[in-house]
């Protein structure tokens, strides 16, 4: 395997006349963390949907490992971790009942013990009977993140993961990353949050209106000129 | 194809433990196919002789009205929470997720078919059983091409605000094939008629569900990415 684990080439993606992304090039290393930051609209999740093979790009391609994503079987969706707006839970199933099915959907074999240890690592094992319904949002986000860890995947994208949590869940996700990072998982993060997104990067990325208009490595941007650069490039 | 029935199957199980907790989609179901076979029966005078020609009709509706509403809330479990996606992204065939779903659809209709037919018996006063059990298999496969068609049409609606009116809209023109055999048939036991006379409606609903089997097992990948 090379070390240049996800490229993309020209991306574009079209809704009807909108273009949401517009010739997206950049690669990432094995073991890299990017953080995408751009104002609403800028094609940041469509970005993760694309690369996430949940939708199809207009035009070009997406390389894992050198290979074209559309070649790839099925079973390479295992590589991937989403967490996303939505916490992709039933509501009317029990925190257990959820990770079971989603552990089945993966294969994965000791099921029950991956899920008590998960739901260990994002502190809901007191809660694994309850129905999610009863969860608030904190939790509903921790669930999900156990969800997406669960089959251990090698690349984790997360679309706006720190959107209503709480500051103890916050504390929690930062740790679980930066313990993911450091175990040379390949994370590609949209946020928001610009103190969050550049602390935890190895790289960064900027996009407006479906383009990439700034990419490069954390150890080029200093930290008090980042929020700078940042309202140059979108404004 | 292990894997694959292993999907399906995997599936199916969420489903019916999610509708055992909830019981929102063959209840809902049930209420409705139950209120068109009783509000219906008000129609015939009682021993009209014409009324053995029309309750094969108003069966099929009860079935595919329901079914209907039924669709809509199955996929809506999908929707909220982005479920979808989730089982998209999983490292399996999409089409085994999605006749997962057409079997838990399958599978709830049938349920509501068991106690509506005897009900819609007592309430018209004949018996679809009496001159042959091929009842049995309209309605199992009438109900599987509903099915399959349905499910793929709540896929594509579930995400409109007008998914109550897109569904059956978009379905229930495709669903005259079946419909029409599904009455033929049912008309031809009800009345006693030539068993084989019902053969070729058979194949009819025969051919639908094979048809559109093969074309979604097909296109399924393409439709969902797209």
């Amino acid at each position: 395997m090379t070390s240049k684990l996800i490229k993309l080439d020209e991306i574009t993606k079209r809704y009807g006349y909108l273009e949401a992304l517009k010739k997206v090039s950049f690669y990432l290393d094995r073991g890299e963390f990017l953080s995408i930051f751009g104002p609403n609209g800028a094609g940041k999740s469509t970005l993760l949907k694309v690369l996430s093979s949940q939708t199809r790009p207009s035009a070009g391609q997406i390389f894992f490992d050198g290979i074209k994503l559309s070649d790839l079987p099925n079973d390479f969706r295992r590589n991937f971790g989403v967490i996303s707006h939505q916490p992709f839970l039933y509501e009317n199933l029990s925190a257990e009942a959820n990770l079971k099915f989603y552990g089945k959907m993966y294969g994965l074999k000791e099921i029950d013990k991956k899920i008590d240890d998960i739901l260990n690592k994002v502190e809901l094992s007191d809660r694994k009977s309850d129905y999610v319904r009863n969860f608030s949002r904190g939790m509903l986000q921790r669930l999900s993140i156990a969800r997406t860890l669960l089959h251990d995947p090698e690349i984790i994208l997360l679309d706006e993961p720190y959107t209503g949590l709480d500051q103890h869940a916050s504390y929690i996700l930062s740790n679980i990353l930066k313990e993911q990072f450091q175990h040379s998982k390949t994370i590609i993060m949209v946020t928001h949050n610009l103190n969050r997104g550049y602390d935890l990067a190895s790289k960064i990325a900027i996009m407006k209106r479906g383009k990439i208009v700034f990419f490069d490595d954390k150890v080029n941007i200093p930290e008090y000129e980042f929020e700078d650069i940042y309202l140059a490039k979108v404004s | 194809m292990k894997n694959y029935l292993t999907t399906v199957f995997n599936i199916v199980e969420k489903d019916l433990l999610l509708e055992l907790k909830s019981k929102e989609v063959v209840v809902s179901m049930l209420l409705f196919s139950l209120l068109v076979v009783i509000v219906f029966s008000f129609i015939f005078e009682p021993g009209a002789a014409y009324k053995d020609n029309l309750v094969g009709g108003i069966l099929w509706m009860a079935i595919i009205f329901s079914g209907v509403l039924g669709l809509n809330k199955s996929m809506l479990n999908e929707i909220t929470g982005g479920n979808l996606n989730a089982l998209l992204l999983a490292p399996v065939d999409r089409s085994a997720v999605f006749f997962g779903k057409v079997f838990s659809n399958f599978l709830f209709l049938i349920i509501m078919e068991i106690i509506t037919v005897p009900i819609f018996m007592v309430f018209y006063n004949i018996n679809i059983f009496a001159n042959s059990f091929m009842s049995i298999v309209v309605l199992a496969l009438g109900t599987y091409g509903f099915a399959v068609l349905g499910t793929l049409f709540s896929l594509i609606s579930v995400k409109t605000k007008t998914r109550e009116i897109m569904l059956p809209l978009l379905l229930l023109p495709l669903m005259i094939p079946i419909i029409l055999a599904g009455i033929q048939c049912m008309n031809i036991y009800i009345l006693g008629e030539d068993v084989t006379e019902s053969y070729k409606w058979l194949k009819l609903i025969g051919a639908f569900d094979v048809i559109f089997t093969a074309v979604i097992y097909a296109i399924f990948d393409y439709i969902v990415e797209e």
